[in-house]
């Protein structure tokens, strides 16, 4: 099978990455090492391509009726421009199809972005659902676009320093807000805990964009980094800590699910018809090792599993996600199987860090 | 970083030397190394298990992954390198230094037997394609 590619493809190579097939896709894993990327961003500024991911727009009359009604997380929520909502998109059954953020650009268009292999069925789900629901809309791939993420506290300021002229439009956005500036589509979110922007922008001006922030001091981070800065953050990884097997409120979600009000959504039914015995919770490894995906949970309410496990460069400890029944409680010590021993870990509440600090 | 040809070596990527006392040393390749990354945590034998050649003796886990170690030859583990509890990232800076076991070899000549420095190049290169 041929590997997907990036418009920043050669780029990443001219850098020096290690590249990996993930997910189809032939991206950097990392440049050097991984920890000083991860410190890196924690500490000062780094850039990702995100060009893997999809972005969709949902236009015409209607769009906000039809995503209250797509979507765990209440469209209604957001009702400033720009503004942007994270929400899981679920089968009747109430597995998880996907997580996304949509973002409200006007009464006729929200932008979604949604993750990289799941794009092709989202997109289809959608069109599916706005055939019966809401057939005026128009639902669009926006394959002409790329998306780079830079992130860091110093982030905002090299993006400014290489886009001047979209400071004006991007410095009054609060955290989880977008401007459309023309070609660049400049979004205050992210998926490591830090500050800074999401850029989308024409793919055709995607390297140049990624070689300006370069010379601006922004430094490349692989994907390597990316999964240790997003699973400190504690934020969950699609098809890792949650996929079409498992609810969105055994899956550490329930924030972005609204059961209480009267809207109806796809899965509502199922979740209220099957409430969670098991949820996601945060671990700390206490003895020597790291934890990783798939190792066993041992607690005196019954076994787990770690959905995401890491060594955290911050914490310098491994740190987990792991769906675990509901009996356990943050404080609690547990077991967890690695290889032939019991190690012990204790039950914590995560984030385990954000904004350049560890918060355990 | 070209490896070094005093050596021998494994297909499975470790190094091992034999010191002048019959010993060996092993740790793993600069090749092994750098296709795992930043190196986070090391589990050696512990001294006095007995080994049968190529079978996982010690655990080296990076950021990104968990990889076993194999026994080079058969024989007794007569050291740990405890240095590496709580520097494991020795392993990345100083392939060839940072050894993670010691063994008495049951024969010598099972060391002899393993690849010099240029087959573990080819062997390393047709891994590559």
């Amino acid at each position: 099978m041929t590997l997907k590619t990036t418009p920043l493809n050669a780029a990443h190579r001219a850098m020096g990455a290690k590249m990996v097939d993930f997910g189809g896709w032939d991206m950097p894993v990392n440049y050097g090492s991984q920890i000083d990327e991860h410190h890196q961003v924690r500490n000062d500024v780094g850039m990702f391509d995100v060009c893997h991911m999809r972005v969709v727009d949902a236009k015409g009359d209607g769009v906000r009726a039809f995503l209250r009604y797509l979507l765990a997380n209440n469209a209604d929520k957001i009702t400033v421009p720009g503004k942007a909502l994270y929400s899981a998109m679920l089968r009747p059954e109430g597995g998880v199809i996907d997580d996304l953020i949509i973002y409200f650009m006007t009464e006729q268009w929200f932008r979604i972005v949604v993750n990289a292999g799941t794009a092709d069925k989202d997109i289809a789900w959608m069109k599916e659902q706005a055939a019966v629901h809401a057939p005026n809309l128009t639902i669009t791939s926006r394959d002409d676009l790329a998306m780079v993420a830079v992130q860091g506290p110093n982030a905002r300021a090299k993006a400014w320093q290489v886009l001047p002229q979209t400071k004006d439009a991007t410095e009054h956005l609060v955290n989880f807000q977008a401007a459309d500036c023309g070609e660049y589509f400049i979004a205050r979110t992210g998926y490591t805990g830090e500050d800074g922007f999401e850029v989308m922008l024409p793919k055709e001006k995607v390297e140049a964009f990624w070689y300006d922030l370069n010379k601006a001091g922004v430094k490349p981070i692989g994907l390597g980094a990316r999964d240790t800065l997003r699973l400190e953050a504690g934020m969950n990884l699609y098809g890792q800590d949650m996929d079409e097997t498992v609810g969105p409120l055994e899956s550490g979600l329930a924030w972005t699910v609204d059961l209480k009000s009267e809207r109806d959504f796809i899965g509502k039914a199922a979740l209220l018809a099957n409430p969670p015995s098991k949820k996601l919770v945060g671990l700390l490894l206490l003895d020597r090792g790291v934890l990783r995906g798939h190792q066993k949970v041992v607690t005196p309410h019954g076994d787990g599993e770690i959905t995401s496990g890491t060594f955290s460069p911050t914490l310098e400890k491994s740190i987990a996600l792991a769906r675990v029944p509901n009996g356990v409680a943050v404080g609690d010590t547990v077991q967890v199987v690695i290889r032939d021993k019991m190690l012990a870990a204790q039950v914590v509440k995560y984030p385990f860090a954000r904004n350049g600090k560890g918060l355990i | 970083m070209s490896n070094p040809t005093d050596l021998r070596y494994t297909a499975s990527h470790e190094w091992v030397k034999t010191e002048t006392d019959g010993s060996i040393t092993v740790g793993i390749t600069d090749h092994a190394q750098e296709l795992l990354g930043d190196m986070v945590f090391v589990e050696a034998p512990a001294a006095g298990r007995k080994l049968k050649a190529g079978e996982e003796c010690a655990v080296v886990e990076s950021v990104k992954a968990a990889a076993d170690v194999y026994a080079p030859v058969a024989g007794e583990v007569t050291a740990a390198n405890a240095d590496l509890d709580n520097a494991p990232e020795a392993i990345n800076n100083e392939p060839y230094g940072a050894w993670i076991f010691k063994m008495k070899p049951d024969n010598a000549a099972d060391v002899a037997a393993l690849m010099d420095a240029a087959a573990y190049q080819a062997h390393v290169d047709s891994e590559a394609h």
